[in-house]
């Protein structure tokens, strides 16, 4: 493993090795002290050409946790945005002797173009519409702790599929680990390609629940919207979002994920969101150790292959 | 992690000891012939041997520790963990008393990480009462370069500040690359960087034995 671009093409072995790495990661948290030496005198640099505090800061206090040096490089007021191209900026990094680069871009792809561009890994850290692979990584980390497992689970994602990459990543990633996923959004929000994806598509989000195990909710992305995708903000919310009554349709076990920011009321009722059945804030706990897992998994050896795999 | 890689001397200390190809195949006696038939391995300690030798080292542990008093025995995995879970069960079989076991995985403070490819990470299971104030014995199946030990002092002062630290060893093999003894020590075995030293474990291999694998001279 060079690079973390898609959830796509992570195998199962690769997929259970970060897991279980972040599940030792996890452990360094409860130490009291929370810095390991392992990537001293490595440089990740946080290339990011989108706003997203959250994700940037989980990076960053990952890579900080490792020991290693971080530079944070945002669009904004870099010369990206006095007109430099992806490919300049990839020059510059490597000059610099990054040996991670965590990249969140607009375009889908773009990390996959930096990655044939600079030595050091690639992480995505989202790009576009397409993938968000970290964020499935931490999702099915946190169904494991709590459920102890992921083989055979129902899970549910809910939402605006159409624009998510963290639900295209969430798909390729839990049907690897041999959950079921069912995606269940207005049909506009659907996308066209949808068959040839191996999830079950449904409209009826009470007729799923009830056989749900976990719930992922979406976030509606106000942003993406170009089109009216549905009527009001009511009646999506009337028929796709997540209050107490829906909630208790579903197994006593059964959890509720967000990967934030929630718009509250809408997408999911405050009383759901910080029930005990929601996950919203261990996932961003398990956010810090699942990336460290991955930096540590990409940067840790020699860059070649695994010592036994 | 497979049997593979703790199945011959900690390939972790074997960095620039050129018995490397042993590790590469399987785990099992007369697995560790290569193909070609091309090794020779020895039986230096039987499963009777094993046990005796832990037995002493029980009763070395109680007599320097006087009486086992506020210890924490901490195993550097793979095999170190079940060592120090028997030299528990033996302690307390000999004075009754009960010591904590843990482990330690010092794989993240390793300073070799860089020049080999990144290896899986163990558990690291503290006990309840802590490392503060406590004489902790890191246990681990063969000492060689050393390097091991190093870093487990390193991830050990992450957990606190032990009293004491003292380091158990089932082999000793020699070919130390940093100032490191054990205070106790099963079986010094000198051997040829060539070599190879393999224990094997009941709870880890099925079998308990501690081998040495040489290349057949040509």
């Amino acid at each position: 493993m060079n690079h973390l671009l898609s959830t796509a093409d992570l195998k199962l072995d690769d997929a259970l090795l970060v897991l279980d790495t972040a599940d030792r990661m996890a452990r360094v948290a409860d130490a009291p002290v929370r810095k390991l030496p392992t990537l001293r005198g490595r440089t990740v640099v946080n290339l990011f050409f989108e706003d997203s505090t959250r994700t940037r800061t989980s990076f960053e206090v990952a890579a900080k946790r490792l020991s290693a040096d971080v530079i944070n490089f945002s669009a904004r007021g870099s010369s990206v945005s006095k007109g430099e191209s992806l490919k300049d900026t990839a020059q510059t990094l490597e000059a610099m002797g990054a040996d991670a680069v965590v990249c969140r871009h607009p375009a889908s792809g773009a990390p996959h173009r930096l990655a044939s561009w600079v030595r050091g890994s690639v992480v995505n850290a989202g790009d576009g519409t397409h993938e968000h692979p970290t964020q499935a990584l931490l999702d099915a980390f946190t169904i494991r702790r709590r459920l102890g497992r992921l083989d055979g689970l129902a899970v549910t994602i809910v939402g605006d599929v159409l624009h998510s990459r963290v639900a295209r990543s969430n798909v390729w990633l839990l049907t690897t680990l041999g959950a079921r996923v069912t995606v269940v959004a207005p049909p506009t929000l659907v996308p066209l390609g949808i068959s040839g994806w191996p999830v079950e598509v449904s409209y009826d989000l009470d007729a799923v629940l009830p056989k749900t195990d976990v719930v992922m909710m979406l976030r509606v992305q106000r942003e993406r919207m170009s089109a009216a995708f549905f009527p009001t903000e009511r009646e999506y919310s009337r028929r796709y979002g997540l209050d107490a009554d829906r909630a208790a349709l579903m197994p006593e076990h059964a959890l509720v994920m967000h990967p934030g920011p929630m718009v509250r009321g809408m997408e999911i009722a405050s009383s759901v969101a910080d029930s005990p059945r929601s996950t919203v804030v261990e996932q961003v706990a398990n956010g810090v150790s699942v990336r460290m897992a991955v930096l540590y998994l990409l940067l840790g050896g020699s860059g070649a292959e695994r010592e036994s795999s | 992690m497979s049997g593979r890689t703790g199945s011959t001397t900690r390939p972790r200390d074997e960095l620039r000891a050129g018995t490397a190809d042993a590790s590469s195949t399987p785990a099992g006696a007369e697995g560790l012939a290569g193909p070609e038939g091309s090794n020779v391995t020895r039986t230096v300690l039987s499963a009777t041997d094993m046990s005796r030798v832990v037995s002493r080292m029980a009763h070395q542990v109680l007599e320097k520790t006087s009486g086992g008093d506020d210890v924490v025995l901490l195993g550097i995995p793979t095999r170190g963990v079940p060592l120090a879970q028997r030299l528990a069960r033996r302690v307390e079989a000999v004075e009754g008393v009960i010591l904590p076991v843990g482990s330690l995985d010092p794989t993240m403070y390793r300073d070799d990480l860089r020049l080999r490819g990144v290896r899986p990470l163990e558990v690291t299971e503290i006990p309840d009462c802590g490392v503060d104030g406590m004489v902790v014995v890191l246990v681990d199946d063969v000492l060689y370069s050393g390097r091991t030990v190093r870093a487990a002092l390193d991830a050990l002062s992450a957990y606190g500040r032990p009293r004491a630290v003292q380091l158990a060893v089932l082999v000793d093999r020699g070919h130390r690359e940093l100032p490191i003894r054990a205070d106790y020590v099963g079986k010094n075995m000198p051997t040829s960087r060539r070599e190879s030293v393999a224990v094997r474990l009941r709870e880890v291999d099925g079998a308990d034995a501690v081998l040495i694998v040489s290349p057949d001279a040509p």
